[in-house]
């Protein structure tokens, strides 16, 4: 009876395409608005995701997350150095700073010290220029994004796009003179500031007179080390904080869940879109069923059970909630492709096609079930009425 | 006489909001193997109802109905869904063919239900088909046939499984005189032997000459069960 269930299914053309499109958009919500969430909220810890090299970040204790800088004094350094299975540690400065464009106007931007000799805490890639040109005196490196839209230089035609910040161009920070040296990709941050690159020295230079200046300290353990040991080692030794680079990106992702509304909203653009997708698809697809209420009765009446009457519902809706979830996945994934290089945050791990899945899965079970209850209490006599 | 059909004190009255309506009072009727019997009466008579008891697919409140000495009401829901599916074909007044199978599919519903492969099964129902003279149509979905065509693939699908009874309900009320006629005589034609039974409900006096006994109905009640004699049709029918 699989394909009689297909044809009837397959038969209204136009009620078939409204199942699969309430289907679809159902499972479209469903997946690209949490794609969207998990998209931001990965770039809350993206710059620590950035920063490859080392094993262990340690910071004051009462740090929360990756932007809440609690400065340490530089001796602190050496404290880590002494620590036993630490390779080496390293000075990073992060900080918020102004920096004046040509044309007079200010941005605020993410400026990032890195140890002078080593350079290690860098841009993940390198577009344009080196980062070894960091070495040159009042360089700087600036993300490609950063360059191309916020700290880029006005069109002198109006209303054109602005003209991308390149290689050998001065802009002013904190105003000292800062020359690009460099193009690099990083990935955007929570709050899309541009990311400048400079030497842990110059970004002391540039940021404004404090006693206490250094950020971060990154830490390599030496081979072999247990990084979660050495990492309470250096709790224990130093009384500052230390996590290993995923224990910093999850306090950083916790601090983003618990304080902001972001989950609570995109929770609440995830429901809307459960429950409108439902709404659609359950009511089209009961319609469906009540429509064909009389054919299911002739097929009662020639003696079809409950169990193939069943069977060939759940077949339909099985079948619908497939083309639909695919399509609404699909269009997720075209609209993460278009807008892969814009400002837009947009992350589809494998977990959401579960999420989307069995959200799908639910609607498709609600909807089967109103229509399998309803078949199952139909008297087969209803075909005898005219 | 070996009986098809026969129901002693069958009675079924109807909850319809609160107020009870008796659809059969009392019913005793008798349809021998072979016979093709006509239910026939005024609208809300019962007919329909009967024909809903005698089919199995209604149970009455009292009585006992019997289908060829079997009490469908003793048997399991599974049991009565197997012996309907084995024994008994169905023809509508509005066809009720499934508008997005075509004719042969169509046909071939009842084999399937009975267990039988796919395509055999079309393949027996293209056979079938032919002797309803479709068999050039079997391709063909419902809305691309007449009404008496439709109903030929309704007769189709109601043979396809040699079933020992066949039930019509108005099989002619959506034809015009002469398709209707043509219906009955093919339905007559190839329907009609020594082994199997035809309970026709209808309204329309034209066709009670293709009846071997007419049961008139009324207010729940057999009221009479006549013998037709060829082309007598003088039943006082209100309808």
């Amino acid at each position: 009876m699989n394909h009689i269930a297909l044809k009837m299914l397959m038969g209204d053309k136009g009620k078939y395409i409204g199942i699969i499109m309430g289907l679809t958009f159902a499972s479209l919500i469903m997946t690209q608005q949490p794609a969207i969430f998990v998209g931001l909220m990965s770039r809350s810890y993206s710059f620590i995701s950035d920063v490859g090299l080392p094993d262990i970040w340690v910071m004051d204790a009462k740090v929360q997350f990756v932007d809440d800088i609690k400065p340490l004094q530089d001796t602190e350094i050496y404290r880590v150095r002494g620590i036993s299975g630490v390779e080496w540690a390293m000075p990073m400065y992060k900080g918020l700073l102004k920096v004046r464009l040509t044309d007079g106007t200010f941005q605020t931007c993410i400026v990032v010290g890195l140890d002078d000799s080593t350079l290690i805490g860098g841009p993940p890639v390198m577009i344009e220029g080196k980062i070894d040109n960091l070495r040159h005196s009042d360089s700087v490196i600036v993300d490609i994004d950063g360059a191309r839209d916020k700290l880029g230089k006005p069109s002198p035609l109006s209303g054109e796009a602005r003209i991308p910040l390149q290689i050998g161009d001065t802009v002013e920070i904190n105003d000292r003179r800062a020359i690009v040296a460099g193009i690099a990709k990083v990935t955007r941050t929570f709050q899309s500031q541009p990311v400048i690159y400079t030497t842990y020295s110059r970004a002391k230079s540039y940021a404004p007179k404090e006693r206490k200046l250094l950020s971060f300290i990154l830490v390599k353990a030496k081979k072999g080390q247990n990084t979660t040991e050495l990492t309470r080692r250096i709790r224990t030794a130093t009384g500052l904080a230390a996590y290993t680079q995923a224990e910093f990106q999850e306090l950083t992702y916790e601090y983003f869940m618990h304080n902001t509304g972001i989950p609570i909203n995109f929770g609440i653009s995830v429901l809307l879109g459960f429950i409108v997708g439902a709404a659609i698809a359950g009511q089209t697809f009961y319609n469906f069923t009540l429509e064909n209420l009389r054919q299911f009765g002739v097929l009662k009446a020639m003696g079809a059970s409950n169990l193939i009457l069943l069977r060939m519902i759940l077949l339909q809706a099985v079948l619908v909630g497939s083309i639909g979830y695919g399509l609404g996945v699909g269009l997720t994934g075209l609209f993460g492709f278009a807008m892969r290089d814009t400002i837009l945050a947009f992350k589809f791990p494998w977990q959401l096609l579960l999420f989307s899945g069995a959200g799908v899965s639910l609607i498709c079970i609600f909807a089967a079930l109103i229509s399998i209850l309803k078949v199952i209490r139909l008297e087969p006599a209803i075909v005898f009425k005219g | 006489m070996t009986l098809a059909v026969s129901c002693r004190n069958v009675s079924k009255v109807y909850d319809t909001g609160g107020q009870k309506v008796t659809a059969l009072n009392c019913i005793d009727l008798d349809i021998a193997i072979g016979e093709l019997m006509m239910l026939v009466g005024p609208s809300g008579c019962g007919k329909t109802t009967l024909i809903s008891v005698v089919a199995g697919i209604l149970d009455q409140d009292e009585g006992i109905c019997e289908l060829f000495g079997e009490n469908l009401r003793n048997m399991s829901s599974k049991d009565k869904l197997n012996f309907r599916a084995r024994n008994i074909g169905f023809v509508f007044q509005s066809f009720n063919l499934l508008p997005s199978l075509n004719a042969a599919e169509n046909v071939s519903i009842p084999l399937i239900l009975n267990g039988m492969k796919r395509f055999e099964a079309e393949r027996k129902a293209v056979t079938v088909l032919e002797q309803v003279g479709l068999g050039d149509r079997w391709k063909f979905l419902p809305s691309q046939l007449s009404g008496g065509q439709q109903q030929r693939v309704a007769i189709a699908r109601a043979l396809v499984h040699s079933p020992r009874l066949i039930v019509c309900d108005e099989p002619t009320s959506a034809l015009d005189h002469k398709t209707g006629r043509n219906v009955m005589t093919m339905l007559k034609d190839v329907a009609m032997h020594k082994e199997r039974t035809l309970v026709i409900v209808t309204h329309d006096a034209r066709i009670f000459d293709f009846a071997n006994r007419i049961a008139e109905m009324d207010d729940g009640h057999i009221v009479s069960v006549e013998g037709i004699k060829a082309k007598d049709t003088s039943l006082n029918l209100a309808s």
